[in-house]
């Protein structure tokens, strides 16, 4: 029972990162644009949130720096994909490899170092409900957030005209131009907020998942973000429930082990990886589902004439 | 302000001078990134502009660093050119690494002698198959379930990796080896035919600049090459030609998974002499950036290459010449990518003074 | 010809105009899209706007919308100068548009759609209740809750008709809105549009077609190359002198002689496929027959299986059965495009670049898409052989270009589409199918693919047009179809047919028997 709880708890905690990372790239695609550079993103955000820690002594004031170094890096993209209208995929790429390059950099004095005691995160009361309590409430607030987050994503998007605006968008730009909404500017704000949601997931791998800095710790979970979106059909509730399920299936490599699985290690860290690709296989089979929900002008470029 | 005015025709000019002015805003930027971290620039840039081409073994160095990228990213430019964003070259690259190691491995486990030239052909062949196996994989999920080859090529490198992390570790460790997670040295007999006496230049080389001609004639001078550059740009012109899409997906595809994976057999019979974890060299990834670099053009690919070995092995030398970790070779290539992908802009477009109304 | 009368009120005499265009010029490079031009609109008339392909009228009303600044010249709103700088000054100012291609977001509904288009302040609610009254006013129907992708052509323009109605605008433009319609549906947008000038709306009325510029419109500017060539009162012109003041001539005349028939070369026996997707429109029993030495046309408004029958005749849609599609006799139901080209059959697709060419390819090697003259062992490409054929088909289509290694996107429309066609008469092919062969394409090319289609024809090709624009189906076939919600019409005789009946067909209003066709036999 108590071996149920912990792996719920573990769950939840992995999930958390993917889902901020997967509701920030939600926001971007949803306005048309594709950011293959999530991965890097959260790279230079793990390192800026680790550091901002390890000299603040303050977690919050490392997720802020996540949440900008992710927003700035994720600028320098949209200024390139939107105005300059650089192919999407070869700068998304070059934001991922340059990420990762940058990090692994400026990141050379940080390894080996530790952050500070952590505390434990728990909710007060509801922590000591057996089962439940071990199970939902020994969490780092960011994991209660991200549900948050979440709804309103949702509500954004389909009860606001802004939300409305924004989808239409990510539909057809040719006709929201056409109709005199500033196109790129309100791209430019999806690709920000996404980049800091991004920064945001990524600090918490380096803060409070595994409290450390390595070159390329974040292990591929970016571009597993981006799958999410896909699995999700862009919209945020199924982002929530596709990062509980990934999340799931990390942690459970680690409980098979516990349960004396004799399968070499490097073999069940493959589990997330393949069934990533296992759930696209699954989602994607039908092209018409995927046209009917995909925003139209998803990685397309986009040529306002004025 | 500065407004962009669409051109009638891309600008040949631009597509020559691009590189350069990419390049040139690297060098700035390295400039200032070694004057900020209070080195002497003029010594810093030597190390990554001059001293690769210093004297005839920093020469083969140079030679043997381009191999495995021009192969590469041959691959990937036939790729991208057909609009397949195949991102995986690394995994096959391992893939391919791993075959041609398994391969060495039997060979010299069993203790034949083989004449030299008689491995390099089966090298290549194990290669080939390793790597373009992996290929297959992401070429199957996309023909058969329209799943993002991007994707799944990008998973299955991570797969890749911790297989030969796997195998390293596991089944094919060397059992004197101290427990370092390694296999045996290959025997003398399977490794690759040098091309000049005591450099570690190989003859992989020549097959590179072949396979380099290869693509050329095939891209430009093939009905087939002309079918998957069609379908990339213009994906209703190849339907309305007839040129399969099915069969543009599996040729792109196989042909840099099969290149990649020789990259990867050469590395492993070549310099590395054995099976270790760092097989995974991240020239799949490099190779992307040599592809684009040289403009997806074969002739580019292969400049590119060599422009890139020269960052690499620039890092390498920065680490003892400067005091730098070598990750910074990884900077310069990141800054050089997106320098080059802003100044592609104006192959499109032309800066245009417009007042504010 | 629709005989209808020009409207029950004139243009109300006001002191200064409602809108007025000073002298507007705009460049782009060193293309003049508009020079000098000059206009003046009264409250309450319906004011043409003039001109072919490349005239410049859609960049002038860009201008006057707010989406594009012009370069010089001076705009005046009832007298007062003002600097339209965007979409949403023009509609603070009430200036609404119509486009011709539509501005509306498939996935979304009806009533999202028509609130994207209004100002901020009024809520969804709001909306869609203004969007009940004003459909009843002016009987347009529109469900508010139908996402628009759901919606037939003629359904998405009423929607962006209603979203201009609702601005309360006094200006209203529309970019060639009937292009989209059959006879009877334009009629009654004639009516809409003559009640709405008479509450004092201006309208802008932007075409190409001469008939419906007299029937409708008060006043007439005429552009041509970017310039002002003439105002009249169109009541007053007949479509010669309409046509002199857009093209600088008379309308070029084609002339037909008696087909001369030779064996069944195309026959579709009963041809039904599924929709391949969501948007898409099934196939129903479709049965078509073609002969040597005739051009058959296939009438119809867009979206009602033009795209499905055309990819499934092709060959990019290769899901017919076999015997569903015979050329000569032989069943190619099943087979792939290049293999119907191996048996004579040839397709010009109505989207030039991206699917008749690609664009960032030259013209020699756009020419590989379809011929494969200069090919050698193995796929070499003999790229001195190319050049020659290519220069070939340039010459003998009088093609402007800048020779066979021109990047296809350099030419223009018409040009484009004269090597299209060319590339494939070029191959002397016994069955030619030609979708909207002239759409976008300036006069004097229009004319001359006409005519290379009936020197064709003449020589004993087989000839299948698809087009939406009727007059061009009754200039140049010897037989028409009409196509409607993917079934097909009996075929008729096009000298026996005449507008008002081909536009009932084009509602599905043909008769169930087809022994009682009119016209020649079949």
């Amino acid at each position: 029972m108590n071996e149920l709880a912990s792996l719920v708890a573990a769950t939840l905690s992995a999930g958390t990162p993917l889902a901020i990372a997967g509701l920030g790239l939600l926001v971007n695609e949803r306005a048309g644009i594709l950011n293959l550079g999530a991965e890097g993103m959260m790279l230079v955000a793990a390192l800026a949130g680790f550091a901002a820690t390890f000299h603040s002594g303050s977690d919050w004031v490392g997720f802020a720096a996540g949440a900008g170094a992710g927003a700035l890096v994720a600028a320098c993209f949209g200024w390139l994909v939107i105005w300059l209208n650089t192919n999407q995929y070869a700068t998304g790429l070059a934001v991922s490899l340059f990420g990762g390059g940058f990090s692994a950099f400026v990141g050379v004095p940080y390894v080996g170092r530790k952050l500070s005691e952590r505390s434990d995160y728990s909710v007060p009361v509801l922590r000591d409900v057996p089962f439940l309590g071990q199970a939902l409430f020994r969490q780092h607030p960011l994991v209660y957030l991200v549900v948050g987050a979440a709804v309103a994503v949702a509500w954004f998007l389909y009860r606001t005209r802004a939300g409305l605006v924004l989808r239409a968008i990510g539909e057809a730009p040719e006709s929201a131009h056409a109709l005199g909404y500033p196109v790129r500017r309100i791209r430019l704000l999806a690709v920000v907020v996404g980049g800091a949601l991004c920064g945001v997931a990524g600090a918490y791998f380096s803060i409070v998942y595994a409290p450390l800095w390595v070159e390329g710790m974040v292990a591929g979970r970016g571009w597993i973000a981006l799958a999410l979106t896909v699995f999700a059909t862009w919209r945020p509730a199924r982002v929530l429930l596709g990062a509980y399920l990934f999340g799931g299936v990390t942690m459970l490599q680690l409980q098979l082990q516990g349960m004396g699985v004799n399968i070499a290690n490097q073999l069940m860290s493959m589990l997330p990886y393949l069934s990533t690709v296992f759930v696209l296989v699954l989602i994607s089979r039908n092209p018409a589902w995927i046209r009917l929900n995909m925003p139209a002008s998803l990685g397309k470029p986009f040529f306002p004439t004025l | 302000m500065i407004e962009l005015e669409a051109r009638t025709a891309p600008s040949l000019w631009m597509s020559i001078l691009s590189p350069i002015f990419a390049l040139l805003i690297t060098v700035g930027v390295a400039t200032l990134l070694f004057l900020s971290l209070g080195k002497d620039p003029v010594r810093g840039l030597s190390v990554f502009l001059v001293e690769p081409f210093h004297g005839v073994r920093a020469l083969t160095e140079l030679g043997l660093k381009s191999t495995p990228l021009i192969l590469i990213s041959l691959g990937l430019a036939l790729c991208y050119r057909s609009n397949i964003w195949n991102i995986g070259a690394e995994g096959q690259y391992l893939l391919g690494a791993i075959a041609g190691g398994w391969l060495a491995l039997a060979v010299t486990n069993a203790g034949i002698d083989l004449p030299r030239w008689i491995f390099f052909p089966i090298a290549i062949l194990a290669g080939a198959l390793g790597g373009g196996l992996w290929a297959a994989v992401v070429a199957l999920l996309r023909d058969r379930f329209h799943a993002s080859e991007i994707l799944v090529s990008l998973m299955l490198v991570y797969v890749a990796n911790l297989l030969l992390s796997y195998l390293v570790f596991g089944p094919w460790k060397d059992p004197n080896g101290f427990n370092f997670p390694q296999t045996v040295s290959f025997s003398a007999s399977t490794e690759l035919p040098r091309l000049l006496r005591g450099m570690r230049l190989h003859a992989g080389f020549l097959v590179a600049l072949g396979t380099a001609v290869g693509m050329w004639i095939f891209l430009f001078r093939m009905h087939r090459g002309i079918q998957l550059q069609v379908g990339g740009p213009s994906p209703a012109a190849a339907r309305y030609a007839g040129f399969s899409s099915r069969s543009a997906l599996w040729t792109t595809l196989l042909v840099s998974g099969a290149l990649a994976g020789v990259a990867g057999a050469f590395e492993v019979s070549g310099p590395m002499g054995q099976l270790t974890p760092y097989v995974a060299t991240g020239y799949g990834f490099t190779a992307i950036i040599v592809a684009f670099v040289g403009r997806l053009h074969p002739l580019g690919c292969v400049l590119a290459s060599v422009l890139l070995s020269m960052f690499l092995i620039g890092g390498e030398l920065a680490q003892s010449r400067v005091g730098l970790p070598s990750a910074l070779s990884g900077v310069f290539q990141g800054v050089l990518l997106f320098s080059l992908l802003a100044c592609d802009t104006l192959i499109l477009f032309r800066p245009r003074w417009r007042r504010p109304a | 010809m629709p005989g209808l009368s020009t409207g029950d009120e004139g243009p109300s005499t006001v002191n200064a105009p409602r809108l007025e265009l000073e002298h507007i010029t705009k460049r782009y490079g060193s293309l003049v899209a508009n020079d000098d031009i000059s206009l003046a609109v009264q409250a309450g008339e319906i004011h043409s706007v003039l001109g072919e392909n490349g005239a410049g009228k859609s960049t002038l009303m860009k201008i006057i919308y707010g989406a594009v600044r012009p370069d010089g010249g001076q705009i005046r709103w009832n007298g007062e100068p003002v600097h339209i700088r965007s979409p949403h000054e023009a509609r603070a100012l009430g200036i609404a548009m119509v486009f011709q291609h539509f501005s509306l977001f498939d996935t979304l509904t009806v009533a999202e759609n028509v609130w994207l288009g209004l100002s901020r302040e009024l809520t969804l609610r709001e909306v869609t209740e203004g969007m009940r009254r004003k459909a009843e006013e002016y009987g347009l129907e529109l469900d508010p809750r139908r996402p628009v992708h759901t919606l037939s052509v003629g359904e998405r323009q009423r929607v962006e008709i209603v979203r201009a109605l609702l601005a309360d605008p006094k200006l209203l433009i529309l970019d060639e809105p009937t292009s989209v319609l059959t006879p009877q549906a334009v009629d009654r947008l004639f009516v809409t549009l003559r009640q709405l000038a008479a509450t004092g709306c201006s309208i802008l009325y932007i075409s190409h077609k001469l008939d419906e510029i007299r029937s409708l419109c008060h006043k007439c500017t005429a552009l041509r190359s970017g310039k002002v060539t003439g105002t009249c009162d169109p009541t007053q012109e007949t479509t010669a002198s309409l046509s002199r003041l857009m093209i600088g001539s008379a309308p070029p005349k084609l002339l037909l002689r008696e087909p001369r028939l030779g064996r069944r070369a195309l026959e579709v026996g009963d041809l039904s496929l599924p929709r391949l997707d969501r948007f898409g429109v099934s196939l129903e029993g479709i049965s078509l027959d073609v002969r040597e030495g005739e051009i058959v046309g296939i009438a119809g408004v867009s979206g009602n299986g033009q795209q499905e029958l055309l990819a499934a005749l092709s060959g990019e849609d290769p899901r017919s059965q076999p015997s569903t599609i015979r050329l000569f006799g032989s069943a190619i139901g099943g087979t792939t495009a290049g293999e119907r080209r191996r048996h004579g059959l040839h397709f010009v697709p109505e989207e030039r670049l991206g699917r008749g060419a690609v664009p960032t390819l030259s013209l020699a090697l756009n020419l590989l898409l379809t011929r494969k003259e200069s090919l050698r062992a193995l796929g070499w490409i003999d790229k001195g052989a190319l050049r020659k054929q290519t220069a070939g088909i340039l010459n003998r289509f009088r093609v402007k270009s800048s020779g066979p290694a021109a990047v296809a996107r350099s030419l223009s429309g018409g040009n484009l589409q004269k090597y299209i066609v060319g590339r494939e008469i070029d191959a002397v092919p016994r069955v030619l199918i030609v979708a909207q062969p002239t759409w976008g394409v300036d006069v004097g090319a229009a004319a001359q693919i006409r005519a290379e289609l009936i020197a064709l024809r003449d020589s004993g090709c087989a000839v299948l047009v698809v087009s939406e624009e009727l007059e061009e189906l009754f200039e140049v076939t010897d037989r028409l179809y009409v196509i409607f919600k993917g079934r097909l019409s009996p075929p008729i005789a096009t000298h026996a047919a005449t507008r008002e009946l081909i536009g009932e067909w084009m509602s599905g209003l043909w008769p169930a028997e087809p022994a009682a066709v009119l016209g020649e036999a079949r």
